[in-house]
């Protein structure tokens, strides 16, 4: 089944606020071995001009996968999730995501195409805080594998 | 320039405890069965965990935790990571492709395992290190 490229440059409703807490920026630089100083203690990040700790670079999709899921689970769009790999990604940084940010994802889709048989679906995602200071712009690109 | 080379070893148990802190449950990342039935050779990394860990050596090469402006890859091949005690490596190399009159490096990432490229078009954009 063909993605529909007619969703070209649908935006979507943004997300309820995240509240990003401390203890899940430490937890997330502990799972992927990040022992930079800034990532744990508030010291160390205010040191660096930082109110709070500093998430790493990775951290925002913890957040636009979890808001990716209006689009991908849109049947009018018809992406079957358990044919979906992941092509590409990209973060584009104003500021490094701090612990006491609250942040509200609105994504928009930038391109849909079917080539070979399989789907290609690229979303754009605007993180800002709720009072609307952006944050961090990131790009993924899913691939739809074609049946067989 | 080419920047020092950074290896990263990745077992079974690194992928649970990012899946838990990233919230990303595809079972394709703990589950041989699940691996298997689609076509995988077994259980792969999240792309994102390899992304992650790329991003460690970007932040180590700039020298601080908070010097990233840019940072984008495509993911070609899997990782696949044995139910081992060894897991499977991940080597990491950069060179500087470019440093800007207003302050940025851009370089361009090379991430390989067993010998094969995991990543392309790897490139990262950092304050440049003063």
């Amino acid at each position: 089944m063909s993605l529909d490229p007619s969703f070209v440059g649908r935006t979507y409703p943004p997300t309820a606020p995240y509240q990003v807490g401390r203890e899940k920026i430490r937890e997330f630089a502990t799972a992927i071995g990040a022992t930079e100083a800034a990532h744990h203690d508030p010291e160390a990040a205010r040191a660096l001009g930082h109110p709070d700790v500093i998430a790493p670079p990775t951290f925002p999709v913890v957040l636009t996968m979890a808001a990716s899921r209006q689009i991908i689970e849109d049947p009018a769009l018809g992406v079957d999730y358990s044919r979906v790999v992941h092509g590409d990604q990209r973060f584009a940084y104003n500021r490094p995501v701090v612990a006491g940010d609250e942040l509200i994802c609105a994504n928009t889709i930038e391109d849909v195409s079917n080539r070979g048989g399989h789907g290609f679906l690229t979303t754009r995602t605007e993180v800002t805080t709720s009072a609307g200071e952006p944050v961090v712009t990131v790009w993924s690109k899913i691939v739809v594998r074609g049946e067989g | 320039m080419e920047l020092p080379a950074r290896t990263f070893r990745v077992t079974r148990a690194d992928l649970v405890r990012y899946a838990g802190a990233s919230g990303d449950f595809n079972p394709i990342h703990w589950s041989d069965r699940t691996a298997t039935k689609v076509g995988l050779p077994g259980v792969i990394a999240h792309g994102m965990f390899t992304m992650a860990l790329v991003g460690r050596a970007v932040t180590d090469w700039a020298g601080a935790p908070d010097a990233v402006v840019d940072y984008s890859v495509r993911f070609t091949r899997p990782v696949v990571v044995p139910d081992d005690d060894q897991g499977t490596e991940i080597e990491v190399t950069a060179t500087v492709r470019e440093v800007t009159e207003d302050g940025l490096t851009r370089l361009d990432i090379t991430a390989t395992c067993l010998g094969e490229k995991v990543l392309s078009q790897a490139r990262a954009t950092i304050r440049t290190p003063g």
